[in-house]
């Protein structure tokens, strides 16, 4: 079934403790051992070979992961580096040249370069099309000036994914270009945009004149718009595609404190948490079977389905233990603006995780476009009529 | 079928089941969908409900033994197939989507797992088995089907050998040929038309599946399990029930989605297809993630039951409390959606919306197996 397959997990296996033999994680840096395992093929096995991959089937990763986990070895502390994991590189990968592949993949995986996307404007949310962000071509450079807004990690990083307008007067979907954007290009204004936790965890990002080579845009010019499909298809995976044991959101949080503090209990509070739980449990069997389903190499449609579950499972379960608190529940912990490096869903306290997850159904998609988007997609009903898409964008109300 | 292996450092309370299906589930689910289009659509189902014979005895022949779907969890060297619950599951998962009547959830499923779990060798369980794995005879637990599976009430005596009580709402009694009566004395086997046996048939909320009222003055029966043995295997047998009552309760959502997906793309209102507005197609998409939701929630109960997981009464529990809201919000929606068409007599929405209804009180309400969770998931009361 699998002849045309090179490689196995036999095979992959083999690999794994040759690394580990030729760089003990023990004795190794941790930075020289990711490149090792970069340059091994052993990064993300189902990319090609020479970048970081093997051509092997992405179940092996599993294999690799188990392995390295159980000698100790160092991971890329993916969550600090998910924009680029997540978005940038499979973006590259499916559009890049062979010279941005070469230059961009082996630094974003190891963790040496950072990655933020620039997309979302104030002016371009769910209709991100609609954005305005300019990018005006002056010989073999591009010049760009406009403003975007929700970038995470844009004060650490290192390059950008960004899509900007390339022609006006072509309806919106089709006068835009994909580039990659030095973050360190004197034009580019980056400023911390503090939410409603009071802390801010994204910037908004102003770009004036910024100069991007032409080496760096990602596919053909106009091209944009079908380019950052990739990158959007990936983002809702990555948000919604984690495995969690029983408890293992926020449901255990509010579990544990009901075990613990019996004088909290009512009966309505009681009927509410149990009807929480068993929705909990099931979108974690559901997830459950997505990774089956993914194993066994049948993806379904039932990614975006996660998204949408958890995002109003955390509201919902928030809302509760900020309830179930009562008098603690009138508190917060702290207003202080900070700039956390990390996004964390789960810290912190009842309050805070109240008022982040209120963002779980607005960021990466609102989850009024994700149903629309189940809608015709996946059950294909008919799209409502339209009067945006023949229009020249410059014609656009806004 | 082995389970995934857990990753290192999770702590889960038992392996977790296969959420997928097999290729030879995927086949079963063929033949069975084939043979319920072919003999069950739903202009027939209709007809037939409102007859003295809601169940066609040509279809439950087809599916008990062609197919045999009967035997589908009873060993081979017993007379069947020798297949497990999630087997038995994609079998329920296809008559929810055509509200068939069959007495293959009363019958197949809870008689033949309550006694199954008598794990008897030889003598007259073995023989009844062998005759509902072939499907020749039917049998029903004489218990209320809105009885949930941790009730042991017991409404029936038994002083010596001699059957005394009233047993109401009992699913598919009217057609079975034995009734499977636990007893403050234990569980006997009684053949309907033995000797004072009465069933009175009931006007049922849902017309495709039958309800009687059992009653018993001085009927004789076997006695095949003491009243020891008999808790636990009733109780296993209702535990089996409730578990796969999750696949029926998925295939009518689905079905349900699926019609009104169907409808409203076709259907023509202010010169477009109502399908096509917002307001209507979230709610369709909202059906969309509970039948998801659904189908991971209804292939782990059948799983934890299959792999005889210690998880599986958590596993049903939270199967029942959530499926049984996914079909019903599905078929309101439905009849809903479909607008003034969905509320005639006609159009088989209204099936749909009676099964799925009455299976929400089947075995238990979702708010009874909540209790439940409340016990196993150590989340108790005030």
């Amino acid at each position: 079934m699998t002849t045309t397959t090179p490689v196995d997990a036999d095979e992959v296996r083999r690999r794994t403790h040759e690394l580990l033999a030729s760089h003990p994680p023990a004795t190794t840096d941790r930075t020289d051992f990711l490149k090792a395992r970069f340059d091994a093929g052993l990064a993300w096995v189902h990319y090609p070979a020479g970048l970081g991959g093997l051509d092997a089937p992405r179940a092996l990763q599993q294999v690799v992961d188990t392995e390295l986990a159980e000698a100790g070895a160092p991971d890329n502390d993916p969550r600090r580096i998910g924009i680029g994991l997540g978005m940038a590189a499979p973006t590259i990968l499916g559009y890049g040249t062979d010279e941005q592949k070469e230059r961009f993949l082996r630094p974003l995986w190891v963790g040496e370069e950072v990655w933020c996307q620039l997309f979302s404007e104030p002016g371009a949310g769910s209709d991100l099309a609609a954005l305005g962000t300019r990018a005006v071509r002056d010989g073999d450079t591009w010049v760009v000036d406009g403003q975007k807004v929700w970038t995470s990690s844009a004060h650490v990083a290192r390059w950008a994914i960004l899509i900007a307008r390339t022609d006006p007067d072509l309806p919106k979907h089709r006068g835009i270009s994909y580039f990659i954007c030095d973050m360190t290009d004197p034009g580019v204004e980056v400023r911390p945009l503090r939410q409603i936790t009071g802390e801010a965890e994204f910037n908004e990002v102003f770009l004036t004149g910024v100069r991007i080579p032409d080496s760096r845009r990602l596919g053909p010019v106009g091209d944009g718009w079908r380019v950052a499909q990739t990158t959007l298809m990936n983002e809702r995976v990555s948000i919604g595609g984690a495995r969690i044991p029983r408890e293992g959101g926020m449901i255990g949080t509010v579990a544990r404190t009901w075990r613990e503090r019996p004088e909290l209990r009512t009966h309505d509070l009681h009927q509410r948490l149990l009807t929480l739980w068993v929705e909990a449990e099931v979108a974690r069997l559901s997830g459950e079977r997505l990774r089956q389903q993914l194993v066994a190499g049948q993806p379904g449609p039932e990614g975006s389905a996660m998204k949408l579950a958890f995002a109003r499972l955390n509201q919902q379960i928030s809302g509760l233990e900020v309830e179930l608190l009562g008098e603690e529940g009138l508190l917060y912990g702290d207003w202080t603006m900070s700039r956390p490096e990390l996004v964390d869903f789960t810290g912190r306290d009842a309050g805070y995780r109240y008022l982040r997850s209120k963002g779980n159904s607005i960021e990466g998609g609102t989850s009024e476009v994700l149903l629309n988007i189940v809608a015709e997609r996946v059950l294909g009903l008919p799209p409502e009529p339209r009067n945006d898409k023949d229009v020249a964008w410059k014609d656009l109300s806004r | 079928m082995t389970a995934p292996a857990a990753q290192p450092g999770q702590h889960e309370p038992a392996p977790m089941p296969v959420l997928l299906y097999s290729e030879a589930e995927e086949d079963l689910r063929a033949a069975v969908r084939a043979l319920l289009a072919d003999r069950a659509d739903a202009p027939g189902v209709i007809a037939r409900v409102e007859s003295d014979t809601p169940y066609d005895p040509r279809l439950w022949k087809a599916l008990a033994a062609d197919i045999g779907a009967a035997g589908l969890l009873v060993p081979e060297e017993l007379g069947g197939q020798g297949a497990t619950c999630r087997e038995a599951a994609v079998v329920l998962e296809e008559l929810g989507r055509s509200v068939a009547p069959a007495p293959y959830l009363t019958s197949s499923v809870v008689a033949t797992a309550t006694l199954l779990a008598l794990a008897a060798q030889e003598g007259p369980v073995v023989e009844l088995l062998g005759d509902l794995a072939a499907g020749r005879r039917t049998a029903a637990l004489a218990v209320s089907f809105s009885a949930p599976a941790a009730d042991e009430a017991q409404p029936a005596s038994a002083v010596d050998g001699r059957l005394e009580g009233t047993v109401t709402g009992v699913a598919d009694a009217a057609t079975a040929d034995v009734l499977l009566v636990p007893t403050t004395d234990g569980l006997y086997a009684v053949g309907t038309a033995s000797d004072g046996v009465t069933v009175q048939p009931l006007v049922a909320l849902d017309l495709t599946r039958p309800l009687a009222t059992v009653i018993l003055d001085g009927a004789t029966g076997v006695r095949v399990a003491d009243a020891a043995s008999a808790v636990p295997a009733v109780g296993r047998g209702l535990l089996v029930g409730a578990g796969l009552l999750a696949s029926e309760q998925l295939g009518i959502a689905e079905w349900c989605l699926g019609e009104t997906v169907r409808y409203t793309r076709e259907r023509h209102q202010f010169n477009r297809p109502v399908g096509s507005f917002q307001s209507l197609k979230h709610r369709m998409a909202q059906l969309w993630l509970e039948v998801v939701s659904a189908r991971a929630a209804a292939r782990n109960a059948a799983g934890a039951l299959a792999d005889g997981s210690p998880d599986a009464p958590l596993a049903v529990a939270v199967a029942q409390a959530y499926c049984s809201g996914v079909a019903v919000h599905a078929a309101e929606e439905c009849v809903q959606l479909h607008g003034g068409i969905g509320m005639t007599w006609e159009h088989p929405a209204h099936l749909y919306l009676k099964r799925a209804k009455a299976d929400s009180i089947a075995y238990g309400t979702a708010g009874r197996h909540r209790e439940v969770i409340a016990e196993l998931a150590e989340l108790p009361a005030p």
